[in-house]
């Protein structure tokens, strides 16, 4: 493929408390790619996926977003390209719902810009995407879990980067509003050319979503490969220690612990 | 609560919010701007009208800006004057500190003398009042002791170079208090003559506080050069991952706002002790009226800040005069009822 990977990691060594994450770890994410990321708790996926923001630095290797370090870029470029959603933790301080989504806006305004009415549709459109139009005014102290990470997905959207880092987006989610956010993301993917890297926890939704999927198995070992061939029975119970079977109804997939 | 609410009229507060989402614009932040704008106009002719011979209005006006040497010009333009602008630049500065180090602390309760400035200060001033160094070196010795702390605290939480909030916060509570035990020493060991000053410099008093120019200056300076960042601020205040994400340089800001805190703090504890509580409630008032945009919130706070206590020193003056009250104990009797009013208010549901 001649044009440039979207995400690329080159060599990639990663620790945490002196425990491996990963060595010598290369892949390319070209524009529709779709990556699931599966491990155990503590495994390192939510460490990895940092390191593949640019928030911490690898122990030895480079990632580059659009062929380009992070540290080359600067980090108001990088917000342009890169979107990375975190697993909620408390506000400490009240903001509206509004304010909040129009957070994404920040890198596309200059130092003494306010937000314009274009930014504030933007946001807007952002909210009533992820089903939170018409509390613009709630204080997101007073919102559920839920709502509060589908406030954060809004967020995100405002800032339309091309390269999505999601770390679990669909936790707290009921079911109606996984496959929501999740058919989002992919329309994303598809239509506008971005490529996802999320974390999940549900290997059947990685089967329906993603196109590629990678595990961590936690001693410093990875494997990587298509969704088709890496999302087996077998694989996955060696993954998580734990007997799980296949079930296929419809081409729809769902693996149950045995 | 809904009965009062019903029976509230169209124009009251809570209509109005309806009527205007808090959409940060800037047609919003001139509005808020210039009401506090009036408020401390209001305060600062309060301050120099009142006092020992009530001055009426028209008179401080041609006091100020007129030819005429009389008496009550005299008394405006060299006592009330002079008091009036160090009261309302320390008010203002420890309302940015406190609206600086909240951000950069992510917690709603921290305050200017949270970080062990305030105590740095007070070991200075006390040393000098001690030992009878003169009124000028106790300005000198508090500002040194400010900045001994600061850079002690900056030195040690930096650490292994993590320079992670709890660190921080943890090591300036630890400065805090051991510098807390030093005054405590001091004033054991002081004697009675001096007790006296030595406790109004740490409840906070206006009266010596002297040339108000330069911490004008610096309260004018800092709101100038904190304002561009006022966005980034935001960001800051929603955590440093998040803004480092949307292309915040978080490392730089955050070395930035413990300076400029740190500054803002020392000029004020130098110019007026430690005047407790306006660093602490004015930021949380301006953000139970206008919300938490650092872009009103900043300024609101200093103009907030320096009327509060200039109202809270004009009463401190009057109540029992020609005995004078120490400011820090009006500042937090009027403080307190206006932060609970306001936050009963906030907790009465909405919509």
């Amino acid at each position: 493929m001649s044009e440039t990977p979207l995400l690329e990691a080159r060599k990639l060594a990663v620790e945490i408390g002196g425990h491996s994450i990963c060595r010598d770890f290369d892949f390319s994410l070209y524009p529709g790619d779709r990556l699931g990321i599966l491990g155990c708790n503590g495994a390192g996926k939510s460490t990895l996926l940092s390191v593949l923001a640019g928030l911490r630095l690898p122990q030895a290797g480079e990632v580059l977003i659009d062929g380009k370090r992070y540290d080359t870029l600067g980090p108001r470029k990088s917000a342009r390209i890169r979107g990375w959603l975190p697993q909620i933790h408390g506000d400490a301080f009240t903001a509206t719902v509004l304010e909040t989504a129009l957070i994404g806006r920040h890198p596309h305004l200059g130092r003494w810009d306010w937000e314009s009415e274009e930014d504030i549709r933007i946001a807007r459109d952002a909210l009533t995407a992820v089903g939170l139009a018409g509390i613009e005014q709630r204080d997101i102290q007073s919102l559920s879990g839920g709502e509060r990470q589908r406030l954060a997905i809004a967020a995100m959207l405002a800032q339309s980067p091309c390269l999505f880092l999601l770390d679990e987006p669909i936790a707290y989610l009921d079911l109606k509003h996984q496959i929501a956010m999740l058919d989002l993301f992919s329309k994303a993917a598809r239509e506008n050319g971005a490529a996802l890297v999320m974390v999940l926890h549900e290997p059947g939704m990685a089967w329906r979503y993603c196109s590629r999927v990678l595990m961590i198995h936690g001693d410093g070992t990875t494997t990587q490969g298509s969704a088709r061939e890496m999302l087996t029975a077998d694989r996955l119970s060696s993954l998580y220690s734990y007997p799980l079977e296949l079930l296929e109804n419809r081409g729809r997939v769902g693996f149950i612990p045995k | 609560m809904n009965t009062k609410s019903r029976n509230s009229t169209p124009s009251s507060d809570h209509a109005v919010r309806c009527a205007e989402p808090a959409i940060p614009t800037r047609r919003r932040a001139f509005l808020i701007i210039g009401a506090l704008l009036a408020l401390s106009l209001a305060s600062l002719a309060l301050a120099l009208s009142i006092g020992s011979v009530t001055i009426p209005l028209a008179d401080i006006v041609s006091a100020l800006f007129g030819e005429a040497g009389d008496t009550s010009s005299e008394v405006v333009r060299s006592l009330r004057l002079p008091r009036a602008l160090a009261g309302f630049a320390c008010g203002g500065l420890l309302a940015i500190a406190g609206a600086l180090l909240q951000v950069l602390l992510r917690n709603p309760l921290a305050d200017p003398y949270i970080l062990g400035i305030s105590g740095g200060a007070g070991i200075g001033a006390m040393f000098t009042i001690l030992f009878g160094l003169g009124a000028a070196s106790v300005n000198a010795g508090a500002f040194l002791g400010a900045f001994a702390a600061m850079l002690l605290v900056f030195g040690l939480a930096h650490g292994d170079g993590s320079w992670t909030r709890t660190r921080l916060l943890l090591t300036g509570v630890i400065v805090a208090a051991g510098c807390g035990a030093g005054v405590a020493l001091m004033l054991s060991i002081a004697p009675d003559n001096r007790l006296r000053g030595m406790l109004f410099w740490l409840m906070g008093d206006l009266s010596q506080s002297g040339e108000p120019h330069l911490a004008l200056g610096v309260l004018v300076a800092i709101l100038l050069v904190a304002f561009p960042f006022a966005r980034e601020l935001n960001l800051l205040s929603r955590g440093e991952d998040i803004a480092r994400t949307l292309g915040v340089r978080v490392a730089f800001l955050r070395r930035g706002v413990y300076f400029t805190a740190s500054l803002a703090t020392a000029t004020a504890v130098t110019l007026a002790g430690s005047i407790g509580f306006i660093g602490l409630i004015v930021p949380h008032l301006v953000r139970l009226a206008s919300g938490n945009d650092q872009r009103i919130l900043l300024p609101a706070s200093a103009l907030a800040g320096g009327s509060l206590l200039l109202i809270a020193d004009t009463l401190a003056r009057a109540v029992i005069a020609p005995r004078q009250l120490p400011v820090g104990v009006l500042t937090a009797l009027i403080g307190v009822p206006v932060f609970l009013f306001l936050l009963a208010r906030d907790s009465r549901p909405k919509h």
